[in-house]
């Protein structure tokens, strides 16, 4: 508890030392610049001056074909006629305008600061698990168990594989065991580099729902791609009074079912990460915000700020995990259900 | 709101970098790892299972060797028994046999000494008649010095004879 103490002592000196410019925290753009993408990767701002990463910008216009270049163009205003949109319907996005000077909106597959994160975390995770997987073939596991972070990978995996995978799935576990096993660590590391604030990580990614919407779509394709006889009947011809079944009643509910169930996936994810992210940006900001309160408020405040800022973030560590095992669990589940009576 | 939009680049992307993940941790990663653990698994169990049939071997072997223990001791005491009954034997055989030898011998000496006894009683029987004939002789040369006398006595021992000869 002293160090703790101490080091308070200093963040707080070192608050009433800055020198207050206090400016007017734009709480929007704050935080949906914080969760949202953007074309480049801003990593912070030294003397008003931006520090951040161009990323390419890949678009394609019905127009004039297909621009590839640095976003850091972009930052002086229009480039090859096209352009950040700074309000409308495609605020945030690279827009161009079309014959009648409305707004139209490319085909865009820029390598947003998204995409980036979300490369550079596949890498990583790629890299782990491949190099996991080299300790076995270098190794006999029969005579040794590994230690490090071998140790911890193989623990986590054996921990997906016996408690979700064959828990869930049953007997033919063996078949889905890599899908459930990828979605778990891929969402995992996804969502711990999200908290990371500084640059690799921070990147909003599983709190993006086109992140979640694929996900969910490979658990919506894995059960019904492979949904036995006994699934379908369920769907179509379940056991319920004939007059549920010949005005279509229990099917429709069923088939709503298929689609419910990987959306819950999506939203689930998607919503507790992003609720995550603004929970602690929202604590972080407190810390600006009281800025023209005065030094003793803006200290005082600080302090809480921060400490419910860490314990904030130690809740997120929590949420990283089980929301990871949540969405691997229930893809599990919904799997298990489609392979019933097998 | 841009925040429940699925927006395409990054769908695109996404679809892309995932399938490739998949393709790679599927193919190389993760079957690698619960391939190995299963089987360092399954040779746990075969371990245990070992381990356990060398138990009971062990706790086999060891109630075999407290039975042959256990039935050694009874093989010893009944030696030691035996033992004791033949040493108990023999001795008092041994004592019999004695007890015969010693009343033989003493059987042997009693007929000797009744021998040696007869023998000196005939001995002195015979010198007490020798002794007799002669104190006889003398007397009868005393008695028959005159002729009358003499006379007297073959007449009466010849009574005698014809007496007994002729008894009718």
């Amino acid at each position: 508890m002293r160090w703790l103490r101490y080091i308070l002592a200093v963040m707080l000196a070192a608050l009433v030392s800055v020198p207050s410019r206090a400016e007017d925290l734009d709480m929007n753009e704050y935080l949906f610049g914080h969760v949202g993408d953007s074309y480049e990767w801003h990593i912070t701002t030294v003397n008003g001056h931006p520090v951040s990463i161009a990323l390419p910008v890949i678009v394609h216009s019905k127009t004039t074909g297909w621009h590839v270049f640095s976003s850091k163009h972009l930052e002086e205003g229009a480039y090859e006629g096209l352009y950040i949109s700074s309000s409308g319907k495609y605020s945030g996005k690279i827009v161009e305008r079309g014959p009648s000077g409305e707004e139209v909106r490319p085909l865009d597959i820029s390598i947003t600061k998204n995409v980036a994160g979300l490369m550079f975390n596949s890498a990583l995770l790629v890299l782990l698990v491949l190099l996991t997987a080299r300790w076995y073939r270098k190794h006999d596991a029969r005579e040794e168990v590994p230690k490090g972070l071998v140790g911890v990978m193989e623990m986590m995996v054996t921990m997906v594989e016996d408690d979700i995978i064959k828990e869930c799935i049953g007997k033919e576990y063996k078949r889905y065991s890599p899908y459930l096993l990828t979605a778990f660590f891929f969402i995992f590391i996804n969502n711990l580099m999200g908290i990371v604030p500084f640059f690799p990580g921070g990147a909003n990614i599983t709190g993006n729902i086109a992140v979640t919407f694929v996900l969910a779509m490979c658990t919506f394709l894995a059960v019904n791609l492979f949904g036995n006889k006994h699934y379908y009947k369920d769907i179509f011809w379940p056991d319920v009074p004939m007059f549920l079944k010949v005005i279509p009643l229990m099917p429709l509910i069923e088939i709503i079912g298929i689609f419910t169930k990987p959306f819950s996936l999506m939203i689930r994810l998607f919503a507790n990460i992003l609720a995550g992210h603004v929970m602690l940006l929202g604590v972080v900001a407190v810390v600006f915000l009281t800025a023209k309160l005065g030094v003793g408020m803006n200290a005082g405040l600080s302090t809480i700020s921060v400490l419910f800022g860490v314990f904030l973030d130690v809740l997120e560590l929590l949420v990283a995990f089980l929301q990871a095992y949540v969405f691997t669990m229930l893809s599990a589940v919904f799997i298990g259900l489609s392979r019933q009576g097998d | 709101m841009s925040l429940v939009t699925p927006d395409f680049g990054l769908l695109f992307w996404m679809t892309l970098i995932f399938a490739i993940v998949f393709f790679l941790l599927a193919k190389w990663g993760f079957p690698a790892i619960t391939g190995m653990v299963e089987k360092r698994a399954d040779r746990i169990e075969e371990s245990i299972e070992k381990a356990r049939k060398a138990e009971n071997l062990l706790a086999e072997m060891s109630e075999r060797n407290a039975a042959m223990i256990e039935e050694t001791r009874t093989e010893q005491s009944r030696i030691l028994r035996d033992a004791a009954q033949a040493r108990d034997a023999i001795v008092s055989q041994a004592k019999q046999q004695a007890q015969e030898e010693a009343s033989k011998i003493m059987k042997h000496a009693r007929t000797q000494i009744a021998a040696e006894k007869e023998s000196a009683l005939m001995d002195i029987r015979s010198q007490v008649a020798s002794l007799s004939v002669d104190v006889a002789e003398k007397i009868l040369r005393e008695k028959l010095s005159d002729n009358k006398t003499q006379m007297d006595l073959i007449n009466r021992m010849v009574d005698e004879l014809s007496r007994s000869e002729n008894p009718s």
